[in-house]
């Protein structure tokens, strides 16, 4: 089942054109990456999906409805993590739930059983400065799926960790994809995180940004802790060839 | 986070000694001087001769004391008040912002000592007065702490709340306002050390008691060891507001130590 359609999707901001017909799909269950140069509009992409702004035309659809009769569809994991420095870690996980009416006690019942398995068991009382980089960027992808909403839309979530850091956190996220399959949509450039984590990946180009590439990953999963098979190497340098005709300098 | 209380309490200690010499220091000195030169106590009192007055005179300072404090602190509640209840408003109607603000501006370019025998010509010699003097004065740094304060909200926290579906208000209250308390707490470390000399300049223009009108009565009989008597308590009382500020600071901005501590 489709849960997400965006048909000819097209944005400018003033005299900016930021997407020009963009078409893209994910289904239920479904891995998709978004990979583009930086400042490509992948994030605006986005905006439009949580409705900070419309599009100038085209059409989004969630299950087959028009995206502005519905307002609870997307759980959003921005780019740095955003916790709130003032709340605890356990807090800030429940913030999504706070803002939707959950009472407190019911949200923390709620959240308390996946700190184990996000790696953050231990530290529900700590200060979001008292958390290394990791640890942050899992507290805020635990506070992106504790809300239980449909589709969950990643915006380069581990692009501001040192490069080891990285690695073991997209080993981790394979690995609790895998356990919950979440409807997923993330946003990157780095070409092997979209092809480790992916079933489809969708290249953007270069501003405007419009969809010039669509493939599928069909290597088995888990991939992260074993040699990707060639057809899966060739892929990731047949994409990169793609990303570098678009970078502007 | 709680062990790392009793550690920056030792450190605050330790950091504390420097100051305390630097005080002290200045007091001998001026003590020193005095007694070498044998300067008249009509011109310069030593700093001995200012406590014996405090201790003396304790009874009337005291009297004197209760209505300048009362005052500071009527004023400065009604000015935390105003400020907090305009600054919302401001920020969630910027076109009135865009309107009253100059009127802010204005009203801090007043000169106090014109001001202030006018507002007693109006108001007359009792508490109110004084409070309005206070709060004119303290008003502004905090209104435009929290104005800024809440500017300097990460715009990507506000996304993310957004998303979740929260309303302005909501928003408001779950990111702006927390945002917006460090600089409230700066503002609020600057006013409350204008708050207790607003309060004086407002007796010693008109009123019927105070530590103001005990400078006032202490000038005109050529009493400079009063005088100094009442500036002492009046320091005192602006480092006693200064020093629960702080606390009340500790205590509301317990996370940023945790920012400290990694």
């Amino acid at each position: 089942m489709t849960a997400l359609r965006i048909e000819n999707v097209g944005i400018s901001f003033g005299a900016t054109e930021v997407l020009r017909k963009v078409s893209l799909h994910v289904e239920e269950g479904e891995f998709v990456s978004i990979l583009g140069p930086s400042g490509a509009g992948k994030s605006t992409l986005f905006r439009l999906l949580t409705r900070e702004v419309t599009p100038d035309y085209g059409t989004i659809h969630i299950d087959g409805t028009p995206l502005s009769r519905q307002s609870r569809t997307f759980a959003f994991m921005p780019q740095r993590d955003a916790l709130l420095p003032w709340r605890r870690v356990l807090d800030n996980v429940t913030l999504g739930l706070e803002v939707q009416g959950i009472p407190r006690a019911a949200a923390r019942a709620k959240a308390l059983p996946f700190f184990s398995d996000f790696g953050l068991a231990g530290f529900e009382r700590h200060y979001p400065a008292q958390l290394s980089g990791g640890m942050r960027q899992r507290a805020a992808l635990l506070r992106t799926v504790v809300q239980d909403r449909p589709i969950q839309l990643l915006d380069e979530p581990f692009g501001a960790l040192d490069a080891l850091t990285r690695m073991g956190m997209q080993r981790w996220l394979e690995a609790r994809w895998l356990a919950a399959k979440w409807t997923t949509l993330l946003i990157t450039h780095d070409v092997r995180e979209a092809v480790a984590l992916s079933d489809r990946i969708y290249v953007l180009s270069d501003r405007p940004a419009h969809v010039i590439d669509e493939v599928a990953i069909t290597t088995p999963r888990p991939r992260l802790d074993r040699p990707l098979p060639d057809s899966a190497r060739a892929l990731e340098d047949r994409l990169l060839k793609t990303l570098l005709t678009q970078t502007g300098d | 986070m709680q062990r790392f209380l009793p550690h920056a309490r030792g450190k605050g200690l330790v950091n504390g000694i420097p100051a305390v010499l630097s005080v002290a220091s200045a007091f001998a000195l001026w003590e020193i001087y005095v007694r070498l030169s044998g300067i008249s106590p009509l011109i310069l009192p030593a700093p001995s001769r200012v406590v014996d007055q405090i201790v003396q005179n304790r009874a009337l300072l005291w009297g004197h004391t209760v209505p300048t404090m009362t005052a500071t602190l009527a004023g400065f509640a009604c000015s935390v008040t105003v400020a907090f209840i305009l600054s919302v408003i401001l920020d969630f109607m910027p076109r009135v912002r865009r309107a009253l603000f100059p009127i802010f501006v204005i009203s801090q370019t007043l000169p106090l000592v014109a001001i202030a025998p006018l507002v007693v010509l109006w108001f007359g010699f009792d508490l109110t007065p004084k409070i309005l003097l206070v709060a004119l004065v303290t008003f502004f740094p905090m209104l435009v702490a929290l104005v800024d304060g809440y500017e300097a909200t990460d715009p990507e926290i506000e996304a993310l709340l957004r998303s979740m579906g929260a309303t302005r208000a909501r928003v408001f209250r779950l990111a702006r306002l927390p945002s917006a308390m460090p600089y409230f707490f700066a503002g609020l470390r600057i006013s409350i050390t204008y708050a207790v000399v607003a309060a004086i300049f407002a007796e010693y223009v008109g009123a019927r008691a105070g530590l103001g009108i005990v400078i006032l009565n202490a000038k005109n009989s050529f009493r400079p060891d009063l005088m100094l008597a009442a500036v002492v308590i009046s320091s005192l009382l602006t480092l006693a507001l200064f020093g629960i500020t702080a606390i009340l600071q500790r205590i509301v901005l317990r996370w940023r130590d945790a920012e400290g501590a990694e």
